[in-house]
């Protein structure tokens, strides 16, 4: 089990309590698809994805984004056991969608920028250090059910 | 992935703005890197301290912000540039490259702090490219 000091945990429900789901949900799944397209073959549903103002206008993607940033809502609520919250999603994500898990890794450093961004200056050391905890701990149990 | 024209334009115009703080954006990057990626402080067991503010982490964020800079002149043969630094990470530092991405990312996230409106995902995968590319050419002569 993840331990989590008092502080990580007031430091990950500060930055959701803050959050715009919708904005940051859009903007880390366009930053990811537009940085790293190979990610887009997963997206072929999407509507068009021909370039990055594209895919920044696209609706579904925003639509999507904000799905993330609900389910990343769900690992919040659930800290203490985002390993078993997540094993649904997990299967999900290794048996219907075939997702290469390292794409996860890629989303979430998107993530982490485009925070960074939002954030400014007030994203410290030990408020990345916390957040990239609680994103690697979501990644881990994101690819925990793979077989 | 080579870098376009457009892509080293964005990489120069980012080192514009960037240059003047090297330090402060050296020290910073380092510090995220050490305390988000704590295997990374192995490197680093002779300094003194290895606290953000510290004399030793700056100086080095410096000296890599340094050599950054001088990758930047040398974009259109990084390989060729590199040699030196390529050499002294392969025989001397031994750095396990998969270190270079995470330091790469935490450059990104200070330029994503210092440049909110301006670090696009267009300029992100810009200067991605080229930090992929520099450690690319950084981990030449490794075998």
């Amino acid at each position: 089990m993840v331990e989590w000091t008092d502080s990580e945990r007031a430091v990950i429900t500060s930055i959701f309590s803050n959050l715009d789901y919708e904005e940051i949900g859009r903007k880390s799944l366009c930053r990811c698809l537009i940085v790293y397209p190979w990610t887009q073959r997963y997206f072929g549903g999407f509507g068009n994805l021909y370039n990055a103002e594209t895919i920044l206008c696209n609706p579904l993607i925003a639509a999507h984004g904000t799905k993330i940033l609900h389910g990343l809502d769900r690992a919040l609520k659930n800290m203490d056991d985002i390993k078993n919250t997540y094993a649904e999603l997990s299967l999900l994500h290794s048996d219907k969608l075939h997702v290469d898990p390292d794409n996860f890794r890629l989303l979430a450093d998107c993530l982490t920028v485009v925070i960074a961004a939002k954030m400014g200056p007030a994203f410290t050391v030990e408020t990345q250090v916390a957040w990239q905890k609680f994103l690697s701990v979501v990644v881990s149990a994101l690819g925990r059910q793979y077989h | 992935m080579s870098l376009t024209p457009k892509d080293k334009a964005t990489v120069k115009l980012f080192w514009g703005r960037m240059s003047g703080k090297a330090e402060l954006i050296g020290a910073d990057a380092l510090s995220r890197m050490l305390a988000v990626y704590p295997q990374t402080k192995t490197y680093f067991s002779h300094w003194k301290s290895l606290s953000p503010g510290s004399p030793d982490v700056k100086k080095h964020g410096k000296t890599i912000m340094m050599g950054i800079g001088d990758a930047v002149t040398k974009m259109d043969d990084l390989e060729r540039g590199l040699l030196t630094l390529s050499e002294l990470h392969a025989f001397k530092l031994r750095v396990d490259p998969t270190n270079f991405k995470l330091l790469s990312l935490n450059i990104l996230v200070v330029m994503a702090i210092m440049f909110p409106d301006d670090f696009t995902p267009m300029a992100h995968l810009a200067v991605d490219k080229f930090l992929c590319a520099l450690a690319l050419a950084l981990s030449e002569k490794y075998r």
